[in-house]
């Protein structure tokens, strides 16, 4: 069996196959702010309440703190269900609804999660089967505690041995989306292995930047094997593996040690090209944070590039942690201080300006790098607006150099 | 299904390309929460084709290429399709998240390759979406239905209808 066989089979109560629609048990149903409205409408229509209030997680990060009047509405008719329904609630600030889900101890290996948000294949990063759906499937999940699921195929993704020092998770999650395409996994799962170092090279941070990006491949879930940091942070179940009988659509090889820093350029995420392609191009606007790349190792490789420089006139840099608990890590270990030194400012720990609602969007015909998971034509403010998506050593460096660095800036 | 009549109503066929996504189809500053439940539907295509909410008629026909509704779950972007009136998309294959978003909110996702070939932007077109009967250019197509377990759930109007009367999911043991 594949990984998403083994945990799906496991919450339908007997082995499943690809292909199959059946009904799983589900362990987590996650919303947010900006869908909960929906789901409260389609559980009023329903006449149901949450079957299992404990299993059930609603985060405010999308637009957070309100904008607007609007949301601020939404926002107190969410924060009302909550506390009337007993769910966990997450207010403003505690963070990105994956990254809190992790810090939580809700996303283990093994679960199966579903999410209002397609980033929900983040929680693959632990060895979780993790997967995105819409306002009424969360709603049904969140009534019954289940959700009715297509078996997926699964494609196998192996990365090899050791990034060189510049070269980071980010860079290889968008080289596999380059390879795979926007719909190269579409209804599949991407299962990723880690060998020959690259199980140590990449803790739990990295791990979960590469389920995340799995989705921008269309991916159903992005599950990277049990290993390394995983194995001391959690206790997995031996069901928990790939068996020799696992069968894959396709099998792609990634040979870290020989990585070149990546970006994906506008407006297509798997439009994915060396930096040289673009290298000194000007850019407005730097943006750090996400779910894609908001942790602590990311402001960290952030900080490392801004120590005792400045970001450039004419560039401005807004950094938001992905979670309260990273703020609070960023400010014990002196990050923050060098970030604000060196002219970044920082936002509320959640999705920032992610898609372009709020926190610092783009004008007309501004170029942005962006360490987030989307450039799709208007993601982030005008129609226009460039967003260049990159790792954040990549991004730190644009910002003191006003411009896309070249690779031997990033990885010399 | 089994029906052949002929469809009558003639409407208005809307051509998109590949990899329309959902940020397209309705961008994420225009959300029901943040501008109105009442309003956001008029930002449908508000980057790619600011023209479409204006003029789009209940009915009218959408049709797209490949991987139609990657990115984002949002559901209001499809609810926002729905709100103008599409009952049916035709296109050459869809997003996961996105394919779902329409069977639980009743809008039929026809898949068919040959029709998308065939259709040029603003063409007249009449179909049928109990009969799957399509009429393009002069020419007859015979569209493919959902899957059973799909169709159930259309049948009663959406997957949540179905769950509503039923207490359950479609057809799976």
């Amino acid at each position: 069996m594949t990984l998403a066989q083994a945990i799906l089979s496991r919450h339908v109560g007997r082995p499943v196959r690809p292909g199959e629609l059946v009904v799983a048990r589900v362990d987590h149903a996650m919303t947010i702010d900006s869908i909960v409205p929906t789901v409260i409408d389609r559980l009023e229509e329903l006449g149901a309440a949450p079957r299992h209030p404990e299993r059930v997680s609603l985060v405010y990060d999308h637009v957070a703190p309100a904008a607007n009047v609007n949301v601020a509405e939404a926002q107190r008719r969410g924060r009302d269900w909550a506390r009337r329904t007993g769910i966990n609630f997450y207010e403003v600030g505690r963070g990105v609804c994956h990254q809190v889900l992790i810090e939580e101890g809700v996303a283990r290996p093994g679960a199966l999660i579903v999410g209002s948000d397609s980033h929900s294949t983040s929680y693959g990063g632990v060895g979780a089967f993790g997967t995105g759906m819409g306002a009424t499937d969360i709603a049904l999940a969140i009534a019954s505690g289940k959700t009715w699921l297509r078996v997926p195929e699964s494609v196998k993704v192996t990365f090899h041995g050791r990034p060189r020092p510049g070269v980071s998770a980010k860079d290889a999650a968008l080289e596999m989306v380059g390879r795979l395409g926007s719909d190269g996994a579409t209804y599949m799962a991407v299962e990723i292995h880690l060998e020959g170092g690259a199980e140590e090279a990449f803790g739990r941070s990295e791990r979960v930047t590469l389920a995340n990006l799995a989705m921008e491949a269309g991916a159903k879930a992005g599950i990277v094997a049990p290993s390394g940091e995983i194995l001391d942070l959690y206790e997995v179940p031996d069901w928990l593996r790939a068996g020799e009988d696992a069968v894959y659509t396709r099998e792609l090889e990634i040979d870290l040690s020989a990585l070149a820093p990546r970006l994906a350029a506008p407006f297509y995420v798997d439009n994915v090209h060396a930096l040289g392609d673009y290298a000194g191009a000007e850019v407005d606007f730097v943006f750090v944070g996400t779910c894609t790349n908001g942790r602590i190792e990311d402001l960290r490789a952030a900080a490392e590039v801004l120590r005792g420089q400045k970001v450039a006139p004419g560039t401005r840099m807004l950094v938001v942690p992905a979670s309260s608990q990273v703020l609070q890590q960023a400010m014990a270990e002196g990050v923050l201080e060098t970030l604000i030194e060196a002219g970044a400012t920082i936002g509320t720990p959640g999705c920032g300006p992610c898609m372009g609602r709020h926190m610092g969007v783009a004008a007309s015909g501004e170029r942005v790098v962006s360490t987030a998971n989307r450039n799709f034509k208007g993601r982030m403010g005008a129609a226009d607006a460039e967003v260049f998506l990159a790792s954040p050593r990549t991004a730190a460096l644009a910002a003191v150099l006003g411009r896309i660095p070249d690779e031997e800036e990033v990885a010399p | 299904m089994t029906t052949h009549h002929a469809p009558r109503t003639t409407h208005r066929l809307w051509l998109f390309g590949d990899d329309v996504n959902t940020d397209d189809v309705l961008p994420g500053k225009y959300a029901p929460f943040m501008v109105g439940e009442d309003v956001f539907q008029n930002y449908a295509f508000a980057h790619l084709r600011p023209e479409f909410a204006r003029e789009y008629r209940p009915g009218d026909l959408i049709v797209a290429g490949r991987n139609l509704g990657l990115g984002s779950s949002r559901e209001y972007a499809p609810e926002a399709l729905k709100k103008l009136g599409v009952r049916a998309i035709v296109a050459k294959s869809y997003a996961r998240i996105f394919y779902r978003n329409l069977v639980n909110l009743g809008i039929v996702p026809f898949i068919s390759e040959e029709v998308v070939n065939a259709a040029r932007d603003q063409d007249e077109v009449r179909y049928d979406l109990r009969t799957g009967t399509l009429e393009l250019r002069g020419r007859s197509y015979r569209l493919e239905p959902p899957p059973a377990f799909l169709l159930a759930a259309l049948e009663e109007g959406s997957v949540l209808e179905y769950f509503k009367k039923h207490g359950d999911f479609p057809g799976v043991e």
